[in-house]
């Protein structure tokens, strides 16, 4: 047990120092979930600016409840000539412009943007309804009204923090694990540790124990900075599921890892052959976007990849609250391929460099 | 005396090379043995065999009385092997890579600390093994090979690549071990450093032992000439042939070179006529017989 702790010691500590693996597997993803989820949180629909030529009435004199929900959707920008009111309109720089000459009020738009553009048309129409309706001195005889429902929609922030997590645990548990056993391998520190009484299941125990600490840290710190108010995942009831399923998750990377470094004869392989992995398996996975855009062919091709599945459980119990047992499915897939993996990494396995 | 390490008639093939053809050789205990050949003769592969790390082809060996293929654990805490001197934990210091050698073996940690004293590593305890010198990782590696005190301790040339200073310094720690009475086996292409350090070498080659003894009884075997020079100019070369025992003279300038199988009588003569300045006698050494058995051909 002794000879065990002490392993995972050295291992750790060989870890910690290395700023290149903490960069690419800590700093970089971060980094990542910061501008991304800085972009997508920041993201309202703009408002579309109408130029209002001179004085229009129909604008000036709406009632102030009217003008409050006006204001909402758009921004009115006073302009005395019409000329160059119309070339903004054409270069695109205000969705609309809108002059009134007594009874008639015109509204000078271009389809650059269309829904920018009709947005303003359609206020303004309802501007013109209301002052007609004003003008005839009746009650009106319909209203409408307005009941906000729950938004259940996903958020971007609820499905990019999963999703990078997920390719934050697979590059660093597929590159950590291919590239140890190769640089274990080259360094002869794998034959000295043969030559050690220690069993050599011990030793990769050891690794793998380590890189699952690794994968806590990398989980606690991506939802400590997604659930900060300027990001604002809010975390589902079950969150905690988030743990097992991350573990599992990583035993599957940790195995591809293997069974990589296991097979690759040099650093460069292993690097080479795990980055040809991780990057398509980043993108289907549904690290990068939401996989559920993606056409039928290409979702079923990207249920060949771990992380797929880790993503799928993580929005399932992270932000979906969906129970426990939702993701057992998923966590049974991930301890498959991590099984199939060690597997096939024992056969490939060599202890020697020749 | 028990034999430490028992091999007979080892052999092992890569494709169509015979790597070890045949070696048969016995170690005892408390021994200081060195096996000395040129690149690709097959020490390496020999010493893995008997290590456990490879398993020959044919032929048996035993080592402290157990068969190290396949791996014995209850046989591994008793050899201790000094493997490459970069086969380190990464990123770990002089000090947590003992350590956690020693820990392999149940060592305690003062005990681990004790070991970086003995190969004169005090001072660098807290550095990490990337930024030792080559001849601070060497010393490093042999006590990670010896931190857990075993009864026979393999050497794969611990000395290469290092100055002249470094090397001294390894062979004082080899010595004390040895002393302690360790067996050890080393491999090395330095003939000196055999000649110095070995009690028994035996010469491989292509697979097979040509030549096994105590180095001096092998140096002695060759019959060489002993070669007496002294300075150019105090004796003329014919008068020097003249001398009783010289077989050979050459003079280029700096010193007249006598070779001869009778050193006693050449030197008395070159006494008698005041003709001893800048006296050298050199011996054959261990070199010597090592081409003679090897040639001298260039070996990729």
């Amino acid at each position: 047990m002794t000879s065990f702790r002490s392993l995972a010691r050295a291992m750790f500590l060989g870890f910690r120092r290395d700023r290149g693996a903490l960069f690419f597997t800590i700093a970089l993803p971060l980094l990542f979930l910061l501008i991304i989820g800085g972009v997508f949180a920041r993201q309202s629909t703009p408002k579309s600016k109408v130029l209002e030529i001179g004085s229009v009435p129909v604008v000036d004199q709406m009632p102030a409840e009217m003008r409050a929900g006006v204001d909402k959707s758009l921004k009115f920008t006073r302009i005395s000539d019409r000329n160059a009111a119309v070339e903004k309109v054409r270069k695109g720089d205000y969705s609309a412009a809108i002059e009134q000459s007594g009874d008639r009020v015109v509204v000078h738009f271009s389809a650059a943007d269309q829904v920018k553009a009709g947005t303003a048309q359609g206020q303004i129409e309802g501007l013109v309804q209301a002052a007609n309706q004003a003008s005839s001195g009746k009650p009106p005889k319909y209203r409408l009204e307005g009941q906000q429902v729950e938004d259940k929609s996903l958020k971007p922030i609820q499905y990019i923090t999963p999703g990078l997590l997920g390719w934050a645990l697979a590059s660093a548990g597929m590159f950590g694990a291919s590239t140890t056993l190769v640089t274990w391998r080259t360094k002869g520190l794998l034959r000295r540790l043969r030559l050690s009484p220690v069993p050599i299941r011990s030793v990769f125990a050891a690794r793998v124990v380590v890189s699952l600490g690794v994968a806590m840290v990398q989980t606690a710190l991506f939802i400590g900075v997604a659930t900060l108010p300027m990001f604002g995942l809010e975390l589902a009831h079950y969150w905690w599921m988030a743990i097992p399923m991350v573990l599992c998750g990583v035993l599957a990377f940790l195995a591809i890892g293997m069974l990589i470094g296991a097979w690759a004869k040099t650093q460069e392989a292993a690097q080479g052959v795990t980055q040809i992995v991780v990057l398509p398996m980043a993108f289907l996975g549904g690290s990068f976007f939401n996989i559920d855009d993606a056409p039928p062919w290409l979702r079923v091709v990207s249920e060949i990849f771990p992380l797929r599945h880790l993503n799928n459980g993580m929005l399932k119990v992270l932000v979906r609250g969906e129970g426990p047992a939702s993701v057992l499915p998923q966590m049974g897939v991930l301890l498959g391929f991590a099984l199939v993996a060690t597997l096939i990494a024992v056969r490939v396995f060599r202890w020697e460099q020749i | 005396m028990p034999n430490t390490i028992v091999a007979t008639d080892l052999r092992k093939r890569y494709g169509d090379v015979k790597a070890v053809d045949g070696v048969t050789l016995a170690v005892e205990e408390g021994e200081f043995f060195g096996i000395l050949g040129p690149n690709g003769a097959g020490k390496t592969t020999t010493l893995e065999i008997i290590e456990g790390l490879r398993q020959a082809d044919g032929g048996e060996v035993t080592v402290l009385g157990r068969s190290p293929w396949p791996r014995d654990p209850a046989l591994l805490p008793r050899i201790g092997v000094q493997l490459q001197a970069s086969s380190f934990f990464e990123r770990l210091t002089a000090r947590e890579q003992l350590r956690t050698f020693g820990s392999l073996y149940g060592v305690p940690e003062r005990k681990a600390d004790a070991m970086l004293e003995t190969v004169g590593l005090t001072e660098k305890a807290d550095t990490p093994v990337e930024k030792l010198s080559g001849g601070q990782a060497q010393r490093l590696s042999i006590a990670c090979a010896l931190v857990h005190e075993p009864e026979l301790v393999f050497l794969d040339e611990p000395t290469a690549a290092l100055d002249p200073q470094a090397r001294r310094n390894l062979w004082d720690v080899l010595r004390a071990i040895n002393t302690e009475g360790r067996t050890i086996v080393l491999t090395t292409h330095y003939m000196d450093e055999a000649e110095t350090l070995c009690d028994r070498v035996a010469i491989i080659d292509r697979g097979r032992i040509l030549r096994s003894g105590p180095p001096a009884a092998l140096v002695r075997g060759l019959d060489a000439a002993t070669r007496i020079s002294v300075v150019s100019g105090v004796l003329g070369v014919d008068e020097a042939r003249a001398l009783p025992g010289a077989d050979d003279v050459t003079d280029d300038g700096v010193s007249l070179v006598i070779a001869t199988r009778d050193p006693s009588s050449v030197v008395a003569a070159l006494a008698g006529r005041g003709a001893l300045d800048g006296v050298q006698i050199k011996g054959a050494t261990l070199e010597d017989v090592f081409l003679n058995l090897t040639g001298r051909e260039y070996r990729i």
